[in-house]
């Protein structure tokens, strides 16, 4: 990893003297996938809100080469504004004026031909997931922070909308940063899986995921990776 | 993506849903009307059977006639002189509500200091400020127009404060994820989550208005229609009191009315409950 995108040290987090996170230390090159992986509760969410910047009350520190708008943020609810189209949403960095163009290039990314004038009601939660990820591609980032993006979808949509994400990661050639409590999801994914442990938490293991894409849900490589995560969870007395 | 979702769009074009729909409106609007019209019948011939006094109840048909005739004469100046009082009241009153509320719900600090005082106004029934704003602003339109103000002050700051405060504090939050400033959080965000608060206020606010309307020109007032029902009293005409009543309720619906169309407008993208019912809502 040549300059990373992101280097985040968080050497304590506390909410109401509570510990969060504990020493953490995360990179992030260019292009690279990274999933934080953990318990609901485990403060991952909370080390994503930091990396965003929404979160500033932290002892560490922070680097991002990538500044401001370079880093866009997908939440766990689509978060989309209901008075507005999916194309205005889309947009929604620009007000009024948005690149109209770009929008419905991103529309047509994301499989919503024909839904730029529709209203965020008239959608389903798969569908407003994908408006939400072509609102995070708009302000072209260079990193996509995720917060549990699909948990809300069900299990099939889950897989499309993890396919979708890849290509477009691909093509936008971006670097993704992604919270999951979803062992599968995390290993598909990434090119490294942050184990973490419960609070105060720190990450537990890294596990690097060398295998080229596409890659193929079945693959018994996998399988062994989930089998490795799974015991450092149970030592981590998660589940 | 569910193939159910994929028909949404599409089939809510066409000429013949719209043709549906228009129907279906008239037949709501016919179901409406029913019970108005039954009592109209059920009190025109009660009076001509003689079972209720004719110089109390006046039928339905004589009523018509002296509105026929107020019409012909004065009905129209009493008309302005009310409905400026009660916009002039109206844009005061809820201009500066909006002004304090927006102020008191974006600012904890503002709430600290203005929220105990005006929850204490409030607890005055504004008609108690009756006596003292004829004191102090005599018996002219200055001392009307102020009390309706007051009147639709209050349901309009309340709404509004309470719309603002209860905006989705995750919407809040993808503003600041594009480092938004306040001016601009204020027009992309906090403005249009807070619309529907701030129309239900502004709409009890005018139905307020109207009544302070009636309340100060019963009191001292040369025109207008509460002038007018004092009037009929004093005269002992229940038809002109009655026809009032009528007229108000008119300019009160139709007020109501254009509020309500521009509120539909401008919040067709709510997601709400519309009620349940074999009827198709329009």
């Amino acid at each position: 990893m040549s300059q990373p995108l992101l280097d985040i040290r968080v050497e304590r987090k506390t909410f109401a003297d509570t510990p969060v996170l504990q020493n953490v230390h995360l990179q992030l090159g260019e292009r690279e996938v990274v999933s934080l992986l953990g318990p609901s509760g485990c403060g991952k969410s909370t080390l994503l809100r930091i990396v965003a910047g929404l979160e500033r009350e932290f002892r560490g520190q922070l680097q991002r080469s990538a500044e401001g708008e370079q880093v866009a943020y997908v939440f766990q609810e689509p978060r989309l504004m209901p008075w507005l189209t999916v194309a205005e949403n889309i947009g929604f960095a620009d007000d009024r004026g948005y690149d109209r163009a770009r929008v419905n290039r991103l529309i047509g990314e994301v499989g919503l031909e024909g839904f730029a004038d529709t209203l965020p009601k008239q959608l389903s939660g798969g569908m407003a997931q994908r408006v939400a990820i072509a609102r995070g591609l708009y302000s072209r980032p260079q990193v996509l922070l995720l917060d549990e993006p699909f948990s809300a979808v069900d299990a099939f949509t889950r897989m499309k909308l993890q396919d979708l994400l890849l290509e477009l990661a691909q093509r936008h050639a971006i670097a993704l940063l992604l919270v999951t409590h979803d062992i599968d999801e995390a290993l598909y994914l990434s090119d490294r899986v942050l184990v973490m442990g419960s609070r105060p938490s720190s990450v537990r293991q890294e596990l690097v995921v060398d295998l080229p894409r596409p890659r193929d849900r079945r693959d018994p490589a996998l399988a062994a990776l989930k089998a490795e995560a799974l015991t450092e969870l149970q030592l981590a007395h998660v589940i | 993506m569910t193939t159910k979702s994929k028909t949404l769009p599409a089939a809510s074009a066409g000429l013949d849903w719209n043709l549906a729909g228009a129907a279906a409106a008239w037949r709501r609007r016919l179901k409406g009307l029913t019970l108005p019209l039954l009592a109209i019948a059920l009190l025109e011939s009660a009076v001509r059977l003689g079972w209720l006094p004719a110089h109390q109840m006046p039928a339905p048909s004589e009523i018509l006639l002296t509105l026929q005739d107020l019409a012909a004469g004065s009905l129209w100046t009493h008309i302005g002189a009310s409905s400026a009082r009660v916009f002039g009241g109206f844009a005061i009153g809820a201009s500066l509500a909006l002004l304090v509320a927006a102020w008191v719900g974006l600012s904890r600090e503002a709430e600290a200091y203005l929220e105990p005082t005006f929850a204490a106004l409030r607890a005055i029934p504004s008609l108690a400020w009756v006596p003292l704003l004829l004191l102090w602003l005599g018996i002219d339109e200055t001392s009307k127009v102020v009390l309706i103000a007051i009147g639709a002050f209050f349901p309009v700051y309340l709404n509004a404060v309470a719309a603002i405060r209860n905006i989705d504090r995750k919407l809040v939050e993808v503003g600041q994820m594009y480092s938004f400033g306040p001016a601009r959080l204020a027009r992309r965000i906090l403005l249009p989550a807070a619309l529907p608060g701030l129309f239900t206020g502004l709409r009890s606010g005018l139905s307020l208005a109207w009544m302070f309307l009636v309340a100060a020109e019963l009191i001292a007032a040369t025109k207008g229609l509460g002038y007018l029902l004092t009037d009929g009293r004093e005269t002992s005409r229940p038809d002109v009191v009655l026809a009032s009543i009528i007229v108000l309720a008119l300019l009160g619906k139709l007020s109501d009315g254009l509020l309500a169309a521009l509120e539909q407008r401008s919040l067709a993208w709510r997601d709400a409950f519309t009620g349940q019912g074999k009827e198709e809502r329009t």
